[in-house]
């Protein structure tokens, strides 16, 4: 059996809509009126040991609701959760020994105390073994770099280092699941670099089943074997990067920097079955269907109607093509596509 | 309840306790306006008690240190503006607090007992110790009277804290669970004895007021303070705590099962 297993799981917000105005308040306590947000709208996927996952999707899309869900502490409103063959949300206290969480945005670290405080405490509310806590406290000092502050109080850290210190905090007792939500949130390029570099060894070394959801396409390009991308409370895609971009990523730009110096070339480049979509100068850029042609032809077809100086091929950057699966996906379901 | 969660319930508490370290300046403040409402409390009861002599059994020595007491017990039973529990529902914090395997109201619980012996050592103590050097006060006559008034005290934390608690949930259900404990405050002040000894209330109101769990707050650990009550009465009094305490902390996990089940935290 999958270690996580999410069946046609939904969460529906009921919430009071609100009355403007001094007049309103009063009138929205006699004259309630509710609207439903389906924040998760119907989603399935499993999940099995050892993988890791990114969760993408455009804001509101029911990501940090899924993950609450699938901690226990939100309960689903229909549809099945199995996490290490308990329902959280029922098993709360049993789930949760066995998974670690970071919230990006939060922390569940004591502000007002150092950081060593707030990690030995933990060793209480797992009941870890001592030894077992002293080695995994000495392992992510280590690999973490926690020494420079473990003493400072939390309020004094920066944004990367109580990152930092909250990851340790998840992952004290062993967990064989973690949830990270937006764990890259405001980090600079190396702050998110040394993360990836921990998490991919986290992964690997202790075989700990990873997914986190990110904005950051590079947290995905870099980590995950596997995507899932919600919108609108829907899965709208389960799969490898990959082909995502085959089978999104359908459509490349040739550029080409025309030799110009026995006049230039007025108006848009003429070429089968590709068009030009920007032109500065010399340089001119050629959008093209994969299905259509291929580069090879085009290059020849350009080349034998014009003199070159230099050409690239440009690959569809995946952002782009995740933003147009954004915005695009309003009207489709999971099925067509 | 084994050994270990014992330890974390310590541990909790420990920390808690720890926090309120960090914040010396905060207290010496506090310190200075309760020192400065109990003097002036004070020299009102002086003034009233002139020339009555003893009002419901009570003396002008009494009285100043059932003042004295009362802004001792300000900070350590904590009767109004608690928003711990209430600002990481509104902030979306208690996400933390609910994926760890522990009590969610023991964890609370314990963080109270913490805060409270902090009170005690660094704000009730001092309070008293300066009503001492400013108008002399009754102190408790034998080790005894202080065991019971420990105890008095310590149940009286304990309601505090569960009805704190209580009104803290709240925020699961409402934005405006700031403006709930506010009213709320405004009544505890009164019916705990805070403002004046619920003894001086008139007769009609007395005997309900005083079997009301408010009473345990403040008026039942003065009493024993001021040897008011011994014996039956005290046993009575203690017991009259106790239930409360149970009542409050079981209506406490009734309401936090209810609000976990329906878990609303704001923000992603
Ligand atoms: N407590 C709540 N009450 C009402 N609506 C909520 C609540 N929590 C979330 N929502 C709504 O549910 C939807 C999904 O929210 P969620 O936080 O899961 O999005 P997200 O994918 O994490 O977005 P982001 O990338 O911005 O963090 C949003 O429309 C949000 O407004
Ligand atoms: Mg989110």
């Amino acid at each position: 059996m999958a270690l996580i297993e999410v069946e046609n799981l939904h969460k529906t917000f009921r919430v009071a809509r609100h009355h403007r105005g001094a007049l309103g308040a009063i009138r929205s306590l006699v004259d309630r009126q509710y609207f439903d947000v389906h924040a998760v709208d119907g989603i399935s996927f499993s999940i099995e040991r050892g993988e890791m996952l990114g969760c993408l999707g455009p804001n509101g899309a029911g990501k940090s609701t899924t993950i609450k869900m699938l901690t226990g502490i939100l309960v689903p409103s229909s549809g099945r959760i199995e996490v290490l063959g308990f329902e959280p949300y029922r098993r709360r206290k049993d789930v949760v020994r066995h998974i670690g969480v970071v919230f990006g945005q939060r922390t569940q670290l004591w502000w007002d105390l150092p950081l060593i405080e707030s990690l030995d405490l933990l060793r209480y509310v797992y009941r870890v073994p001592a030894g077992r806590y002293e080695e995994n406290l000495h392992a992510f000092r280590r690999l973490l770099d926690l020494d420079p502050f473990l003493n400072s109080p939390v309020r004094q850290l920066s944004l990367g280092q109580r990152m930092r210190g909250d990851l340790a905090a998840a992952l004290l007792h062993d967990p064989s699941v973690l949830y990270l939500d937006e764990p890259t949130i405001g980090l600079d390029v190396v702050a998110k670099h040394r993360m990836r570099d921990f998490l991919r060894t986290l992964n690997r070394e202790r075989g700990v089943t990873v997914l986190l959801t990110t904005h950051d396409m590079a947290d995905v390009e870099q980590l995950c074997a596997r995507l899932l991308i919600i919108d609108h409370g829907k899965l709208i895609y389960d799969g490898s990067l990959e082909a995502i971009r085959d089978r999104f990523g359908t459509e490349r730009t040739l550029v080409v920097d025309l030799d110009e110096q026995n006049g230039a070339v007025n108006g848009p480049l003429d070429v089968p079955h590709a068009r030009e979509i920007r032109a500065d100068g010399p340089r001119r850029w050629l959008s093209f269907n994969r299905a259509d042609t291929t580069a090879a032809e085009l290059i020849a077809h350009v080349a034998a109607r014009y003199r070159l100086r230099d050409l690239t091929i440009e690959e569809p950057e995946i952002e782009a093509i995740i933003r147009r699966i954004y915005e695009d996906s309003s009207g489709i379901s999971s099925q067509t596509l | 309840m084994d050994r270990t969660a014992l330890r974390l319930y310590f541990e909790l508490a420990k920390r808690q306790f720890q926090r309120q370290l960090a914040f010396r300046t905060a207290n010496l403040a506090g310190l200075v306006t309760n020192a400065f409402f109990g003097y002036i409390r004070a020299t009102v009861f002086i003034v009233a008690f002139r020339s009555q002599g003893t009002i419901a059994g009570y003396s002008a020595a009494d009285a100043v240190t059932y003042a004295w007491v009362t802004q001792a017990l300000i900070m350590v039973v904590h009767l109004w503006g608690w928003y711990e529990v209430e600002r990481t529902i509104r902030t979306g914090d208690v996400v933390s607090d609910l994926s760890k395997p522990f009590s969610y109201l023991g964890f609370w619980l314990a963080k109270d007992a913490g805060r409270a012996a902090y009170f005690v050592l660094f704000r009730g103590l001092p309070v008293l110790a300066l009503g001492q050097v400013m108008f002399g006060l009754r102190w408790p006559s034998s080790p005894l009277v202080w065991v019971a008034f420990a105890a008095s005290l310590t149940l009286a934390v304990v309601v505090s804290f569960a009805w704190r608690f209580l009104l803290n949930l709240t925020a699961f259900w409402t934005t405006d669970a700031r403006g709930i404990n506010q009213l709320a405050a405004a009544v505890v002040l009164f019916l705990s004895g805070f403002v004046m000894p619920i003894r001086l209330f008139p007769d009609w109101l007395r005997g309900a007021v005083l079997a009301l769990p408010f009473a345990g707050m403040t008026q039942i650990p003065c009493d024993v303070f001021l040897e008011r009550l011994d014996g039956a009465d005290l046993a009575g009094a203690l017991g009259l705590q106790a239930f409360w305490a149970v009542a409050f902390l079981l209506a406490a996990q009734v309401v936090v099962v209810l609000a976990t089940r329906r878990v609303v935290t704001q923000g992603g």
